[in-house]
């Protein structure tokens, strides 16, 4: 499985982000594969799953994978509730 | 490792706008020799054309800009605004608090970043920064 996060310049907010990703993921048994990459970069990417802050996944709504949208980046709760739910799904599918 | 020292943190700042609260906590940056004056132009360029990106949290802001942009030594500078000021963010605005970080390398970027994230997400830290009765002492205490 491989999720993309998105921030506006790829350097940082999005490697954060998929971090905090792969470490609930582990938490939760799941090893995940991620690049953290800027917003251009992301449109067309193939992967299974985009994770975006919120102002930016509006821009994404074309990409055909879904796209979850953090509006608090430092909140892992928020985090874990969004992303576990289409990690498990992912998983199911192989 | 966050290194924050007095020149570093500044309380109750008037900002007009966005780009004001970027340009105040980036002068701190380069008061205190860590950037070149062209990095909060390139902080403010960033936030113009790519948007509120830099807004992580509810009230609180990460301008950030790429190391070629005129960083000279890793560091971050916080301001709380005394009026919070928009910054365009569709869930999180108004913005109070601006770290401003300058990073030499992606990996000094995310320690940094990770570092202001394990601060801020103290809630009793948090509420201390956040206080308007706070003192920098106070603030500078618990960093």
């Amino acid at each position: 499985m491989k999720i993309v996060t998105v921030c506006g310049m790829g350097f940082g907010t999005s490697l954060m982000l998929l971090l905090e990703i792969q470490s609930i993921a582990k938490g939760h048994g799941f090893e995940v594969n991620g690049e953290a990459v800027d917003l251009g970069s992301a449109k067309g990417m193939s992967c299974d799953l985009m994770v975006a802050s919120s102002e930016i996944s509006s821009e994404l709504v074309d990409e055909p994978v879904e796209v979850i949208s953090i509006n608090n980046l430092l909140d892992r709760n928020e985090i874990e509730q969004k992303v576990m739910p289409a990690i498990q799904k992912l998983s199911k599918k192989g | 490792m966050l290194v924050l020292t007095e020149g570093l943190v500044e309380l109750n700042v008037e900002a007009k706008d966005a780009e004001d609260a970027i340009r105040k906590a980036g002068q701190l940056l380069v008061n205190e020799g860590l950037a070149e004056a062209r990095y909060i132009d390139a902080m403010v360029k960033g936030f113009q054309d790519i948007g509120p990106y830099i807004v992580v949290a509810p009230n609180i802001a990460f301008p950030h800009a790429r190391p070629e942009a005129g960083v000279i030594e890793k560091g971050v500078s916080i301001i709380r605004l005394s009026e919070p000021v928009k910054f365009g963010h569709p869930t999180n605005d108004p913005i109070t608090l601006v770290c401003a970080l300058c990073g030499v390398d992606s990996k000094s970027h995310i320690e940094m970043l990770q570092a202001l994230a394990t601060l801020l997400r103290d809630e009793d830290k948090l509420k201390t920064i956040m206080n308007p009765e706070a003192s920098k002492q106070d603030v500078l205490a618990i960093i």
